[in-house]
């Protein structure tokens, strides 16, 4: 199966390369071309997900190591390392299962230069996979900085009013930790004498030296994920952001922050991550209890949903540097479920989105009585939202703060308070948006889910049920990767 | 068939039933729906009395059916399971029965809403829930059904959501619940840290090892076990709406009435209890937490009992009156009797769901008129009703004689409490003793109260003249569809037999559930009956059957004396009550607002949040990160800049560039360094 990750970040290129071919013959405006290019590009992420659930099937949740290793000399003593665990290759997995959804999501919405758009998603999801494979510092850079220019052209070219300034937010803000993530890469490879990652996380660096590398990839993971208080970008950008772009934004571009703490952060800085993780603790139930509280009183839905994105992923952080199994596997579950939650709930607000044209939560109240369907489905994934068990947004939740508890009981007080707050908010935004009277006149006239809707949500809620009742699905595939994480990680601390 | 291939049918019946009532009830119909809810409750409830009579009477021992993995990480090892015990299966009967009844009883009581199927879809959703609890083998299926009812609580107390009043109600309980998940939650993860494991089967024989130890926890040192307890008992108040987590209870009963019966009296509210009892092998080492759950059962026996006194709605009157009974039960716990706990557990839910039933069909009768003002004389025109709602009534105040051994149901459970308290106070004084003083006095407020509402509804002159139409918008009341009364003829009628014969077998119940379960439950059977489900280091229960002669005819004396106080107010001097609640005075009117908590919660907690949102939205947020961030360096490069107009466009290509320079840069040092 050697050649298999390549296979699979790159397929979708040869989705861009058939719309670019379409595009050179057809004119792009023209409705049947439009048409066309659509079912390439989902034709070509259902290809991907095809073939990402055969690396899942085919990847041997035994083996904590790296697996379909690819390793081919580049230039400069730099390698193509390609190569996934039981970590990395969840997000692989998830990134091909969420792209579809964003191809359909879009069918109607994107008007305007759909061409372009749909190569700009292609694209995103070749440098979006790269990243979860890449075992090589200067190709995971590559792929990690060169994946945010598609992200950022689909908010600055197909989003709404303020689409500028959002952009230019997220920009301010990457272009920080970017820059910083480079010098400490440099010096790693300048010490170490090398750039592989497998090599680098058993490479013991001078523990001085640590806190600085910590701290440079700590400045780009921590505006990713994003952790406060360098959020304030995300509530702007998915307020900007096509639907799909949101669901892309918070599905998956957030998870490569926490999925960078993972795979370098923990493993290659164990002791300047031991000694800057009450840092964490407190940034992560800062978040939490913070846009907790900055969630419930949004009245853009969008913002709403945005918010409760950061202290979510609150709780990711902090059992990350929890740097026990509970915690881990937590996160790692957060950063799953969080992906179908949130990117579901993006698309809850963008089915009245494009009906109604506002995300104003006073102009809407009363769905229910003339979208039940809509009303159920929103509801699912707001309980999701809210943790409840029985949803995948329960597990996560639970064992990161079990993790926490063992590493400080405080911090586990003050993220528990998340349980509450997220009711508060989340359920008064139900509340405000479906249920009442149905006052508005201008809804008087809006229609359930139709069947495109309904194919996108059918799949969405069988995950968020599936994950909450049989989450050992995934901690089987994760097992013996986190294990060997934290053992490692534990032996360097000494803990 | 065996008990293992019945239990599975039990828990997966009412789901089944709830899923395709819930997906397809549209299309299969309303009738369908209807009957296949109610048919699988039946089923299930049938089959629950088989196992049952098999515990009680036949030999069946424990068993935990293992069914699926659920989460495991580590030691974090917990399955989804079915677990039969002395609890579970008192818990499978109780549950069961009252929902079979209660979904029989909706087929006439909610005969003219537009939503049934959704309405019987949410009822069995309950409902499978709720086994789901009480079957849990761990912590971790415990809480899915914890919450899972919590759920379905929530859905249900805004079923009608078009009102403003049942949203906010149905949002109130629901958070309200979740300020007691909170300790629930800190308690699970204290109590798997403590012992490695969330099963119970392994936790309960490692508590003894932990009797002494030193806990650290948020800050300081805690006895061990006594804090896990006290975490897990806030779980506890938040779902059985004990004091200070009491708030939303009464506030549910903007739900449709079977809904009340159901949920918010005879089941879900008393899985509290039953949480407790299930930790007893925990709590029996948790000296000071056993102290605690005792002090707010009994603070909140009291409390609700008194609030009661004070309310004319007659839902939020039995509301009040199920506040109580549950710290009855709670305290009974925490002196260490929980089989009486368990005992009037069962008892409760046939009473109390008979007195809620009862209520409905009154406000079915009235044309849902709930304000017990604008009732009286009932009885004539209900006269079913009227009779089974005076066995309720006997029930709840534990009519019964001592000397005889023979009362009603709540006769035998809450005798039973009120020696467990008298005799642990004997034995170990402080709240116990308080416990026991507060029993009393409860008891004769509960048979005031209870009275009243009996009297106010069913006796005295009739109040519900010309004026009755109007009260239809002024009132919290069951709106639903309900046009083809029209207004004219409004004489209140008996309700139909569907909604009759509930009511009968629950009456059935109030009356006999004690005298034939006594001896099981707390009596000579009693460790037999458990089989070792309830733990007890202590002697509580049976010094309590040892208790003196006064402290055995003291609750009936005391019940007494708040029959003859409701019937001088209510009937002797008919209009005296009416006469009170108009002066206003401050004890009316401190109890008639039930203690202001509302009041207090709204201008803390309420005030509070919002508060805190704006200010760290507008100036966390927007001043300071903002403005000193993004906004202040486009400031700043605005004032510096020269091209501030094309700066804007040009983002992506300044992006670019530098991530440009960054890849030449690695690579050019790459070559450097690594010299190849």
């Amino acid at each position: 199966m050697t050649g298999i990750l390549s296979l699979i970040t790159y397929s979708p290129l040869i989705g861009v390369a058939a719309i670019l071919l379409l595009r050179s013959f057809a004119k792009s405006e023209d409705a049947r071309t439009v048409e066309t290019a659509k079912w390439i590009a989902l034709v070509t992420t259902l290809a991907t997900l095809a073939l990402s659930s055969l690396l899942v099937a085919q990847f041997d949740p035994a083996n904590a190591g790296f697996q379909f290793m690819e390793d081919y000399p580049w230039f400069a003593g730099l390698h193509y390392r390609m190569g996934v665990d039981g970590i990395s290759v969840l997000f692989v997995l998830l990134t091909a299962f969420l792209m579809p959804f964003c191809i359909v999501a879009s069918w109607k919405s994107i008007e305007t230069r759909v061409l372009e758009y749909l190569i700009a998603f292609l694209v995103l999801e070749t440098l979006v996979i790269g990243v979860f494979c890449a075992l090589d510092l200067a190709l995971f850079y590559g792929f990690f900085e060169f994946g945010l220019v598609p992200m950022f052209l689909i908010i600055g070219i197909w989003g709404g009013k303020n689409r500028v300034y959002a952009a230019y937010k997220f920009f301010l803000y990457t272009l920080l930790g970017s820059v910083l993530m480079l010098a400490a890469i440099l010096a790693m490879i300048g010490i170490a004498g090398t750039s592989s990652i497998p090599e680098l996380m058993t490479y013991k660096f001078d523990p001085a030296l640590q806190t600085w590398l910590w701290l440079a990839f700590f400045a780009s993971f921590a505006v990713k994920m994003p952790m406060w208080p360098v959020h304030t970008w995300l509530p702007d950008a998915h307020v900007e952001a096509p639907t799909a772009g949101s669901v892309i934004l918070a599905g998956i571009l957030l998870k490569m922050g926490g999925y960078g703490f993972l795979r370098f952060s923990l493993p290659m800085f164990p002791q300047a991550s031991d000694y800057f993780t009450p840092l964490v603790f407190a940034m992560s139930v800062i978040a939490v209890v913070y846009t907790s509280l900055v969630a419930f009183r949004q009245t853009d839905i969008k913002k709403l949903i945005a918010y409760s994105s950061v202290a979510h992923m609150g709780f990711v952080t902090m059992g990350i540097f929890a740097g026990n199994a509970a915690g881990v596997q937590g996160a790692i579950f957060q950063m799953l479920s969080h992906g179908v939650i949130s990117g579901a709930l993006f698309l809850c607000v963008g089915v009245v989105y494009d009906r109604m044209h506002t995300r104003e939560i006073a102009f809407y109240g009363g769905l229910v009585n003339r979208m039940p369907w809509y009303a159920a489905t929103f509801l699912l994934f707001t309980m999701g939202n809210v943790g409840l068990p029985g949803t995948s947004g329960f597990v996560g939740e639970i064992l990161t703060m079990t993790g926490v508890y063992q590493v400080s009981t405080w911090t586990a007080v003050v993220a528990a308070t998340g349980v509450i707050f997220s009711a508060v908010y989340a359920l008064s935004l139900y509340r405000r948006v479906v249920f009442g009277e149905l006052t508005n006149p201008k809804l008087a006239e809006i229609s359930d889910l139709d069947w495109r809707e309904v194919a996108i949500f059918v799949p969405l809620i069988l995950a968020t049920i599936f994950l909450g009742i049989y989450p050992a699905a995934i901690f089987d595939l994760t097992q013996a990767s986190v294990d060997n994480l934290v053992a490692t990680y534990q032996a360097a601390i000494g803990g | 068939m065996t008990v293992e291939q019945i239990l599975p049918v039990i828990v997966f019946g009412p789901l089944v039933a709830s899923l395709i009532a819930g997906l397809s009830g549209r299309r299969i119909g309303d009738l369908a729906s209807q009957a296949l809810t109610t048919g699988l409750l039946m089923l299930s409830c049938g089959l629950s009395w088989y196992v049952f009579s098999q515990w009680t009477w036949g030999e069946l021992q424990p068993v935990t059916l293992e069914l699926l993995r659920f989460i495991h990480v580590g030691d974090f090892k917990s399955d989804w399971s079915i677990r039969l015990d002395g609890l579970s299966a008192v818990m499978l009967v109780v549950v069961t029965t009252v929902s079979a009844l209660v979904h029989l009883y909706s087929w006439g009581y909610m005969a003219e809403d537009e939503s049934k199927p959704r309405f019987f879809a949410y009822l069995s959703f309950f409902t499978f829930a709720m086994l789901a609890l009480v079957t849990a083998a761990d912590f971790m299926q415990l809480f899915f059904g914890w919450e899972g009812v919590g759920v379905a609580s929530y859905l249900l107390i805004g079923f009608w959501f078009k009102k403003p009043s049942a949203n906010a109600a149905a949002i109130k309980a629901f958070v309200v619940n979740r300020v007691g998940d909170f300790g629930f939650a800190l308690g699970i993860m204290t109590v798997f840290w403590m012992t490695g494991s969330i099963k119970f089967a392994e936790i309960f024989p490692r508590i003894p090892e932990f009797a002494n130890t030193a806990w650290w926890f948020a800050g300081s040192y805690w006895h061990a076990v006594d804090l896990a307890c006290g975490l897990l008992f806030v779980g506890a108040m938040g779902k059985s709406a004990q004091f200070f987590l009491h708030t939303w209870l009464p506030d549910a009963m903007e739900g449709p009435t079977p809904v009340s019966a159901l949920i918010h009296a005879a089941t879900m509210v008393t899985a509290g209890v039953y949480m407790v009892c299930l930790l007893s092998p925990m709590f029996e080492y948790a000296p000071v937490a056993k102290q605690i759950v005792t002090l707010i059962g009994a603070v909140t026996a009291l409390f609700a009992a008194t609030v009661g006194l004070a309310q004319n709605d007659i839902k939020r009157v039995i509301a009040y009156s199920t506040c109580s009974q549950l710290g009855y039960m709670f305290f009974a716990a925490g002196v260490g009797a929980y089989q009486a706990a368990m005992f009037h557990l069962f008892t409760h839910a046939f009473f109390k769901a008979l007195l809620f039933l009862g209520a409905g069909s009154v406000i079915h009768g009235m044309h849902h008129e709930q304000d017990m003002r604008k009732m009286g004389n009932l009885w004539k025109y209900l006269p079913v009703t009227y009779a089974v709602m005076t066995i309720g009534t006997l029930a709840i105040t534990g009519f019964g004689f001592p000397n005889l051994h023979l009362g009603f149901a709540g006769f035998y459970s809450k005798d039973t409490i009120i020696e467990a308290a008298f005799a642990a106070g004997q034995e170990y004084g402080g709240v116990a003793a308080f416990a026991f003083v507060v029993s009393l006095l409860a008891a004769a407020l509960t048979a005031f109260y209870s009275w009243r509402l009996a009297f106010m509804t069913f006796h005295g002159t009739a109040k519900w003249g010309d004026d009755h139409a109007h009260a239809h918008d002024a009132h919290g009341h069951d709106d639903h569809a309900h046009d083809d009364h029209g207004h004219g003829a409004h004489t209140p009628h008996e309700s139909p037999l569907v909604m009759l014969v509930p009511l009968l077998v629950l009456a059935f119940g109030a009356m006999f559930a004690g005298y034939v379960f006594v001896e099981h439950f707390v009596g000579e059977e009693n460790a037999k009956f458990w089989q070792g489900a309830i733990f007890t280091a202590n002697h509580v229960l049976e010094h309590a059957h040892h208790a003196p002669l006064w402290v055995k005819w003291a609750p009936f004396v005391v019940s007494a004396v708040g029959f003859a106080t409701a019937w001088y107010v209510y009937i002797a001097k008919e209009g005296m009550g009416a006469r009170i609640a108009a002066n206003k005075g401050p004890v009316w009117s401190f109890l008639y607002n039930k203690w202001y908590f509302d009041e207090l919660y709204e201008l803390t907690f309420g005030r509070a949040t919002r508060a805190l949102g704006d200010l760290f939205w507008k100036v966390g947020d927007q001043k300071i990160i903002d403005g000193f961030g993004p906004n202040g360096v486009s400031a700043l490069s605005a004032a510096i800049g020269k091209r501030t107009g094309q700066a804007q466009t040009g983002y992506v290509y300044h992006y670019a560039f530098v991530m440009l320079l960054g890849v030449a840069g690695l690579l050019s040092y790459a070559l450097f360094y690594l010299n190849v």
